[in-house]
């Protein structure tokens, strides 16, 4: 994969870890996709944060997901709120609701469908997109 | 102290604000003192007469204070987010009714139009949402999240632009008849369906301004508020809701459960019902916000807000007149505040050409992950 075949321009924000995601970025990184699990009572969180909001322990794994899901919202972006986006666009933004981890829903798009194909339901799988660091993010393709 | 003990313990006697535009070289420690002098003269009181002060937007009140030379019994500051303008006049009707504070100074200062500020890039997390998952997908901006919230609305319930297009409309209208407001020029739904996409299926249309601004508000008790310049506007009920779990994305339920928490409380204790008010002022960030605003606030069934916004019911003359002064569409970005500014002049009979008529009482809310409402009236029944 290079970098032209990245679904958005460069120069936009790339993940910026924090003591929270770390994890998550760096299990991207490698090609897993995996999404914080609850060691008490197991229920899915994201984004990353220091507490289950089911039952509040502190506990928790990395816990590997399918890596499909059915899009629960989205959007056409076509105004540049980013320098990087000038001139680019129209563009889709996603809200996909993951198989296997509860609620858990994550903003990302789908990279091999037109800005206006994407519709509430479609059954979408993921996308390794390589980052010009190095690293992979995840991004979704039409199932 | 239980609700019904705070039904009117509080007022307004003065409000006031800057002009509303472009105002380069002004902080917003400039906006709001500015915009506190305009209230207290309306008020007929002197900075020294202030014993309560809460801030918003206007970054430190420790300097606020120390370039006003005033020494408060009572301080807070809330953060520069919409949803706290609501809920910062009730910590001050509070604050008076603990008897922290007799004469309680709220100043709101905004200088985002002067230096740029776009509400997307790296310092947007639209309060709790984590940004450095959203921004590497392009979604940079709280537009954003509110054309997903209405992509929703408009596939389990058939709402459309066209009907977004009519609180357009409406609010330019009023818009049209306020000599402050910074668009005046009234529009059509096709122009509404005309203007270019931002996110779509948001237009441009649907979209607040950004602009510089400062409003304040002079709060005090219904007992010393008897003595004012000007006829004293009651804080006849309030209330507040919020949906924090999970609040990362927009949420499923439109902010219905919190807005309906905060529309009861306030409700009961006003001891009104919604076909007693007069007008509405409903926080206008984007105009889906309005749509699920009066969802939430019971105005109308969930679901059927577009059809209900249809046929000028929120124009003046119609059923509920939405935001008599032009909103965040039309009139300035001021985060809530103008509105209430707003429910204070239409109570007080101050609006000339936009006045609802014997407006006795005024709703307003803003719906996000913290959700607020506050009835105002113009007597203490």
């Amino acid at each position: 994969m290079t970098a032209s075949s990245a679904y958005l321009p460069p120069g936009l924000p790339t993940p910026a870890a924090d003591l929270d995601d770390l994890g998550f970025w760096e299990h991207c990184n490698r090609r897993e996709l995996r999404i914080q699990r609850c060691s008490a009572c197991g229920h899915f969180r994201h984004t990353p944060m220091p507490t289950c909001p089911a039952c509040r322990s502190m506990d928790f794994t990395w816990a590997e997901v399918p890596g499909t899901g059915t899009v629960f919202s989205h959007t056409i972006a076509h105004h540049a709120t980013h320098p990087a986006l000038r001139g680019f666009g129209p563009y889709n933004i996603v809200v996909v609701l993951l198989d296997g981890a509860d609620d858990v829903r994550m903003v990302g798009n789908v990279v091999d469908v037109a800005a206006d194909e994407v519709h509430i339901g479609m059954k979408v799988v993921l996308h390794w997109e390589a980052t010009a660091e190095g690293g992979y993010l995840p991004r979704w393709r039409r199932a | 102290m239980g609700a019904h003990a705070m039904r009117n313990a509080a007022a307004v006697v003065g409000v006031g604000h800057t002009s509303f535009g472009r105002l380069p070289g002004q902080t917003p420690y400039d906006l709001g003192a500015w915009a506190l002098r305009e209230a207290l003269a309306d008020a007929g009181l002197k900075h020294t007469d202030i014993d309560g002060l809460i801030v918003s937007r206007v970054p430190d009140y420790q300097r606020f204070g120390e370039m006003l030379g005033i020494n408060p019994r009572y301080t807070a500051i809330t953060p520069g987010q919409g949803r706290m303008s609501g809920a910062s006049i009730q910590m001050a009707a509070m604050a008076i009714a603990a008897g922290m504070a007799n004469v309680v100074a709220l100043v709101y200062g905004n200088d985002g139009r002067s230096v740029g500020e776009k509400y997307g890039g790296e310092n947007d997390r639209y309060g709790g949402g984590d940004g450095g998952l959203w921004f590497p997908y392009g979604m940079t901006s709280p537009g954003a999240a509110h054309a997903i919230m209405f992509q929703r609305h408009a596939e389990l319930y058939g709402t459309t632009s066209e009907q977004m297009a009519a609180v357009s409309v409406a609010f330019r209208k009023h818009a049209s008849m306020t000599p402050h407001a910074v668009m005046r020029n009234p529009i059509t739904v096709e122009d509404h369906q005309n203007s270019r996409f931002i996110v779509e299926p948001l237009h441009l249309l649907d979209y607040c301004l950004i602009n510089d601004g400062g409003v304040a508000l002079i709060v005090t008790s219904a007992e010393r508020a008897r003595d004012m310049a000007k006829k004293p506007v009651y804080i006849r009920g309030f209330g507040q809701g919020t949906e924090l779990a999970g609040s990362n994305l927009p949420p499923d339920d439109f902010w219905h459960a919190p807005m309906a928490s905060a529309a009861k409380d306030c409700f009961r204790m006003a001891d009104v019902t919604h076909a007693d008010m007069d007008a509405l002022m409903v926080y206008d960030n984007f105009t889906p916000t309005v749509l699920f605003s009066l969802e939430g606030a019971g105005f109308c069934p969930i679901g059927e807000s577009g059809r209900w916004v249809q046929g000028g019911r929120l124009e003046l003359g119609g059923e509920f007149p939405t935001n008599t002064s032009g909103g965040h569409l039309s009139e300035s970005y001021m985060q809530g505040w103008a509105l209430n500014v707003e429910a204070v002049r239409q109570l007080r009979g101050e609006t000339g050409q936009r006045q609802v008529k014997d407006a006795k009482l005024v709703f307003y809310c803003c719906a996000a992950p913290l959700c607020t409402s506050i009835i105002y009236g113009s007597d203490a029944q």
